[in-house]
């Protein structure tokens, strides 16, 4: 019944610095399904970058296996991982990587325009949708310097959503972002969550993780923890609960 | 679809960059300017002087004594004596392919009419040298073969001539004038020619019948020049061939024997001055096309720059799922986009500096369309040339590397 989106077994990265070896990932197994709200956690330099990076396809194991969506990554050639990122991922950066001096509307439409399939009438209209869904419709025209960061990391959530991605990875999508405007970002992905989108989120605020259903803890390289939450907070309500701040 | 949007991606790098991408373009707008402007003053220079050695009648032939020196600058004949009445003769009687025929000789000295003299050219000929050179009268008539038989001392003047003997602006029809210490009646004056390309005032002669100028002033036996038209210009390098078969018989030259002769067409000296100026033309393309090169470096070199500076954007773009091949697409137009659109406006410029050149400088000009055509050729070649390997570097690039470049 439950649909594996991502499926990793004994997956090891090292980086060859000179003549040492980092051991970035040294054998990580697990399973995520369809629908489910995956923190990743761990301090810095665990690992959880370099994990992220090669669930996006971003990068390739040193060893292991690695299925999305039951596509098996390690035998794709450059061009066809290029595919599985435009089709199949959506990835959220923690300097949310907008196109300066370039609409929001167009910064959106960006993924699509290396799709083939999607004629230009239906980029633009999806696009749009999208914006909307992050709640920036009447922003399409703003650039990113005309933004607040809270709204450049929603442009970029709509970016991630419009290709209809069967999951979402953000790399520590609120690190850049005060509280406040992090538990908005993350009322959003809650409400992403609930429409049935699957989400992997690294990050290494225990808070954060507060939010998801599934955290999966690191450190130097292993996995130490990976449970569900009983007790799944809602960013919403947290943030109606934060003292207001005088502006 | 795909290669519409990388357009319009590589359209919007460059309309984001508007100061940049119009100082990458400066080298080819001046290039290809040059390059257009440069062709256009050779060609010109090329029109001009065939114009000018064709209303000087193109299909002239000029046969002259002594061996051929093929130099352009050259007198007529100097003191070499190998040709003679007796040639002009035979050559008449026997060629086919030519339809008139005048024996000349020519020598320099004072036209005096009165308190004025003026230093000049004197040219015996037949009656045929009008039709040869392809120049009427404005007054008068030509002198008849009569008179040439019988050595009259008639001449007809040249506007220069004209204007320098006779200030006052009189009828020089029926006057009397002299040629150093001969008198002369004038019986006409020359349709005005102007100068020639080589800066030779073509209206400074006078004009006598061969035998008063041989006799009576030159007192010689041989002849300086003979001068013949071809039937037509087509017929020209034929009759040149002929001639010199006839003159060679004639003067029973063996065939180990160089001509002591030479038989030269108009078209020949055309070629002969054609290729000076072409040699001009192609150092002048030489020099533009450089400037067109060193514009083709400067795309490059603002082509790495931007691949440098936006590492980060490509790693991007990799990562919503542009392929190598996208990117690399994407900076090729875009190079190929600045050195086209730096071409058409070159072109704008080289027509426009062409026009001025012409209007203001009054140098002949001429803009073929093969230059226009050449220099956007060469343009869009740049662009692919000069921007292929910054566009395959940013293609070749890591998609995790170029995310985390700062
Ligand atoms: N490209 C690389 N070259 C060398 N070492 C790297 C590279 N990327 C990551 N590492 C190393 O791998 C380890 C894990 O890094 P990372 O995944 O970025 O950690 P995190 O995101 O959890 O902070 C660190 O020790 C880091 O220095
Ligand atoms: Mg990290």
């Amino acid at each position: 019944m439950n649909k594996e989106i991502i499926k990793i077994n004994d997956l090891k990265r090292e980086f060859t610095m000179g003549n040492e070896i980092v051991h970035a990932l040294r054998g990580i197994s697990f399973t995520i399904n369809e629908g489910e709200f995956v923190t990743i956690m761990g301090s810095s330099g665990s690992g959880k970058s370099t994990l992220l990076n090669i669930l996006g396809c971003l990068d390739q194991p040193t060893s292991g296996t690695y299925e999305i969506d039951n596509v098996k990554v390690k035998d794709l050639s450059r061009n066809e991982l290029a595919t599985i990122r435009n089709e199949k991922i959506g990835f959220i950066f923690q300097s949310y990587n907008l196109l300066a001096r370039t609409s929001a509307l167009e910064n959106v439409e960006l993924p699509l325009l290396y799709n083939s399939k999607v004629s230009t009438e239906e980029r633009k209209e999806r696009a749009y949708k999208a914006l909307e869904m992050v709640g920036l419709g009447d922003r399409m025209g703003h650039t990113p310097s005309q933004l607040s960061g809270g709204q450049q990391q929603r442009v970029a959530i709509a970016r991630s959503l419009v290709n209809n991605p069967v999951m979402i990875l953000a790399d520590e999508a609120t690190g850049n972002l005060d509280t406040r405007t992090s538990y908005e970002i993350m009322s959003l992905f809650q409400e992403l969550n609930e429409k049935g989108i699957t989400i992997t989120f690294v990050t290494h605020e225990p808070d954060i993780a507060t939010f998801s259903s599934r955290t999966i803890v690191l450190k130097d390289g292993n996995i130490i923890k990976d449970y569900l939450n009983k007790d799944i907070k809602s960013a919403a309500t947290e943030l109606a609960a934060l003292p207001v701040e005088d502006h | 679809m795909r290669l519409l949007n990388l357009f319009k991606i590589a359209f919007k790098a460059i309309v984001l960059n508007k100061v940049r991408t119009l100082l990458t373009m400066l080298g080819i707008i001046i290039g290809v300017a040059a390059v257009i402007a440069m062709l256009a003053i050779g060609e010109g220079s090329k029109e001009s002087i065939r114009s000018t050695i064709s209303s000087m009648g193109s299909n002239m032939i000029t046969i002259r004594p002594g061996e051929d020196d093929r130099g352009p600058a050259r007198g007529s004949g100097g003191d070499v004596q190998t040709l003679t009445l007796n040639d002009y003769e035979v050559i008449k009687e026997k060629s086919t392919l030519l339809n008139y025929i005048t024996p000349l000789v020519n020598g320099g000295g004072q036209v005096i009419n009165g308190a004025n003299n003026w230093p000049s050219t004197i040219y015996g000929v037949n009656p045929e040298y009008l039709d040869i050179k392809v120049v009427g009268l404005q007054n008068g008539s030509m002198f008849t073969d009569a008179e040439v038989q019988s050595a009259s001392k008639v001449v007809l003047l040249g506007q220069t001539v004209v204007d320098n003997i006779f200030p006052d602006g009189e009828d020089p029809i029926g006057k009397l004038i002299r040629f150093n210490s001969i008198p002369f009646k004038v019986i006409g004056v020359l349709e005005q020619k102007g100068e020639n390309t080589f800066g030779q005032d073509q209206d400074d002669v006078v004009i006598a019948p061969f035998t008063t100028v041989q006799k009576r002033i030159l007192a010689i036996d041989y002849l300086n020049q003979i001068l013949a038209s071809a039937v037509s210009e087509d017929d020209a390098p034929e009759a040149v061939t002929e001639v010199t078969e006839i003159l060679r018989a004639q003067h029973k030259l063996l065939d180990n024997q160089n001509d002591d002769f030479s038989v030269r067409s108009m078209e020949e000296l055309i070629s002969t001055f054609s290729s000076t100026s072409e040699m001009l033309t192609v150092l002048l393309v030489a020099v533009a096309g450089i400037s067109l090169l060193i514009g083709g470096i400067g795309i490059m070199n603002i082509m790495y720059v931007s691949v440098k500076e936006r590492t980060k954007e490509i790693g991007l773009r990799m990562a919503v799922g542009g392929k190598g091949s996208d990117i690399l697409m994407q900076f090729l137009i875009e190079a190929i986009l600045i050195s086209i659109t730096g071409g058409i406006l070159g072109v704008i410029l080289g027509l426009s500096s062409t026009y001025f050149i012409e209007t203001f400088l009054q140098w002949p000009t001429s803009v073929a369309l093969y230059s226009i055509i050449i220099s956007f050729a060469v343009c869009a070649v740049t662009g692919i040339f000069f921007g292929w390997y910054p566009a395959r570097k940013a293609a070749a690039l890591d998609p995790i590397t170029a995310l985390r470049y700062e």
